[in-house]
């Protein structure tokens, strides 16, 4: 029997029942097995955690493994590697593979693929056959098999009555409905937001109202339908604003914003950097002040980080014909709470927004830090100033525009069963 | 480096003035050049140009050829299809081959906005802009200015239009830059739809009446009306773009006050501008040719260090 490991002096913090135990963590062969007031029996490791947080580990609803199709971007295995070192001990991830995950077979692939890892990835089944927005694809059948919800993620659902068909059929199921809300008309080739900046940059503009639009017919739909939709990486005030209203006419909606929409904004293209090319583009320092108010009081439910690994090549092309997407996972605890704690956001709320609130998004019963199963941990310094840079980064891929930005809180272990993951 | 205080010559947004004037100044001295018997200097012999064109030139790429074998430079050209950048071969693999060929200076054409500023993390070359997509090009808008300088002998306080596409155009985005520098005012004619969002924030007018423009302005600077946005939904029909913002003869005559024609070419003829018009007294479109390959001496010069040489020895 492997030594048991003893996290002590740590304030113990459960963001499922929002409460603060003082005591030790017993973990033995990856199990949680006590927490509390616990004597060292000599058999244990201690790692001793004087001045750090003590958590459960993170979740997020929204990543591109790229696997199968692209693994030269991203596995299902460097991908969990990549969870861990951002503190995530769970992702689910989007269909967008090639062939895309629109059958029962594809999201039993990536169940046998991801057994063994020590990250429990979650899959998300595609909301049209192909991914083509025509024909609803088998939810029964991939729910059977463990897809937690439906998407066309990266091609929005344009056809507004295939929306809802998915939005009335997948309530038999029960499952979120998530629609990459953009009109790819209105979008129009749009390379990053359309502003004055673009038009300097003679860089053809997505305005915000593509998302804004889409937005609001997926709203209206659910009202209609009844139906439980999602709207991913939330980009612009207006979108905050139309959430909120249908949230409170009691529509069935929920919504993610990611670290970099709050973080960045279109100033980061300015030197036509294809790293902060992204879908939908940073958008301007007024939206991302909205995105914060929205994360504030309710409107936004959750972070989530759209991590979407490209190759160097695909990122050495010109601004237009590179691909959209950069990397989240390893920075996004780091980025969130460098904006976040300077809005006046708790590292205590924060923390809900990247465990508890992702799990309510997805209708999962977790009660943290329970007996007896996996454990899932995270050993957060909340006060520490760094500076993020490949070193950090464990993704096949490297494309990042956050590297280089110093941030004052950090994740410096993460324990998923038995493997554990110290962060450089 | 040259006399300049930037490196390349990749865009006119943010370009001093000084810059701007010294190359102006430095193009009249080789317009003189140009006059002469034998119309070649050697202030650049010994140095190597690739002119790397990935779309489509007939008359920059001339004048920058003329302009590098005027000053005695070694010069060789490169033309790549813009389909084969789309089908996916990498742009670092062919600039990285074109850079092992040791030039001094690479002049640039490719479809794509940025991919000048782009080129100059893969290579140590000077990198000139001969047009980059919608974004700049700084040359013609350098060769639009000398023209005008030379017209009315100064820049400040000029009253200059740009009628036509300003949404597609990277011609209309340098002359602004260029010109607000310089201290001309600038108003942009065109249908509202193909005026971009937040232009104003560079202190130009808008204006979607073409006649009031005129009455304004010293000079037009009159976009070619590309064929391939016609039939798409932006501009209607031939005759309707003529009707509200062709420069006809008509038109013109309306006005007592005589405007001064420009226009980058290729011209289409009887669409944006009429034959009369372009062949008129008031037209300096041929100066404008000849100013273009004067000023991209101009520009050569300054940035591979002939400029810096004679000062030196001064």
């Amino acid at each position: 029997m492997a030594k048991g490991i003893l996290l002590t002096n740590g304030d113990i913090y459960n963001p499922f029942t929002d409460t603060h135990i003082t005591g030790s963590i017993l973990i033995k062969d990856g199990i949680l097995t006590k927490i509390g007031d616990i004597k060292p029996s000599g058999n244990e490791d201690e790692i001793d955690c004087t001045g750090k947080i003590i958590t459960t580990g993170f979740i997020d609803i929204h990543v591109h493994f790229r696997e199968p199709g692209r693994e030269d971007k991203e596995t299902l295995k460097t991908g969990a590697d990549a969870a861990l070192a951002g503190g995530f001990t769970r992702v689910c991830v989007m269909p967008n593979t090639n062939p895309p995950l629109d059958n029962p077979e594809s999201i039993r692939f990536i169940q046998e693929k991801s057994k063994t890892l020590p990250v429990k990835i979650y899959p998300i089944g595609a909301l049209t056959i192909g991914q083509k927005g025509v024909e609803i694809a088998e939810y029964g059948g991939m729910v059977n098999e463990g897809a937690v919800a439906i998407s066309d993620d990266g091609l929005p659902v344009q056809n507004g009555q295939v929306m809802r068909y998915a939005l009335e059929y997948s309530q038999k199921y029960n499952i979120p409905v998530i629609n990459h809300a953009e009109d790819v008309h209105v979008r129009n080739y749009g390379i990053m937001n359309e502003s004055a900046l673009s038009t300097r940059m003679g860089l053809t503009g997505n305005p915000p109202c593509s998302e804004s639009i889409m937005v609001y017919r997926d709203l209206e739909l659910a009202l209609l339908t009844g139906g439980r939709i999602h709207i991913p990486h939330v980009s612009t005030k207006k979108s905050v604003d139309l959430i909120r209203e249908y949230k409170a006419k009691g529509v069935n909606v929920s919504a993610e914003v990611t670290p970099h929409h709050i973080g960045l904004n279109e100033n980061a293209i300015s030197d036509f950097d294809t790293n902060a090319k992204v879908a939908p583009p940073l958008r301007d320092i007024s939206d991302c002040e909205a995105l914060i108010e929205g994360l504030k009081d309710g409107t936004i439910d959750c972070i989530a980080t759209d991590h979407a690994p490209h190759t160097i090549e695909d990122k050495e092309m010109d601004i237009q014909h590179s691909p959209c997407g950069m990397i989240g996972l390893e920075s996004a605890f780091g980025l969130s709470h460098t904006v976040l704690s300077k809005n006046n956001v708790s590292i205590e709320t924060l923390i809900q927004l990247m465990t508890l609130k992702p799990a309510k998004v997805m209708g999962w019963n977790m009660s943290g830090f329970e007996i007896g199963k996996q454990a899932e941990i995270n050993i957060i310094n909340p006060e520490i100033k760094w500076t993020f840079t490949e070193e950090h980064i464990s993704s096949r891929s490297k494309n990042s525009p956050m590297v280089g930005l110093e941030f004052n809180a950090k994740i410096e272990t993460t324990i998923a069963g038995d493997t554990i993951h110290k962060q450089k | 480096m040259g006399v300049l205080s930037r490196k390349h010559f990749i865009g006119l947004e943010g370009a001093p003035k000084e810059d701007i004037q010294q190359l102006i100044d430095t193009g009249f001295m080789f317009r003189e050049v140009l006059d002469r018997p034998i119309k070649k200097v050697p202030s650049l012999t010994g140095k190597n140009i690739v002119n790397l064109f990935f779309e489509n030139s007939t008359r920059t790429r001339l004048s920058f050829e003329l302009a590098e074998k005027r000053l005695s430079a070694d010069v060789t050209n490169f033309s790549a299809s813009s389909s084969s950048l789309n089908k996916g071969e990498s742009f670092k693999d062919t600039i990285q081959n074109i850079h092992a060929m040791k030039m001094d200076c690479i002049v640039m054409r490719h479809p794509v906005p940025g991919s000048c500023l782009q080129l100059t993390q893969f290579v140590d070359s000077i990198v000139v802009n001969a047009g980059d997509g919608t974004h700049e090009h700084p040359t013609q808008a350098m060769l639009d200015m000398m023209s005008l300088y030379e017209k009315f002998g100064k820049l400040n306080g000029l009253k200059v239009a740009i009628v036509g596409d300003i949404s597609h155009s990277r011609v209309a985005l340098s002359n602004i830059f260029g010109l607000i520098t310089m201290g001309a005012e600038v108003t942009l004619c065109a249908p509202p739809h193909l005026i971009p969002v937040g232009i104003s924030e560079l202190s130009v007018n808008i204006s979607y009446n073409i006649d009031e423009v005129i009455e304004w302005a010293d000079a037009l600077n009159i976009l070619r009306i590309q064929r391939e946005r016609m039939g798409v939904g932006l501009i209607p029909s031939v005759r309707e773009y003529r009707d509200y913002f062709g420069i006809t003869q008509e038109r013109l005559q309306q006005h007592k006050k005589e405007v001064v024609i420009m226009h980058p070419g290729p011209m289409n003829r009887g669409v944006e501008i009429d034959s009369s018009v372009a062949d008129g007294d008031q037209a300096i479109i041929l100066d404008q040719v000849l100013n273009g390959v004067a000023i991209r001496m101009s520009i050569l010069y300054n940035l591979l260090g002939g400029a810096e040489k004679e000062a030196n020895n001064g």
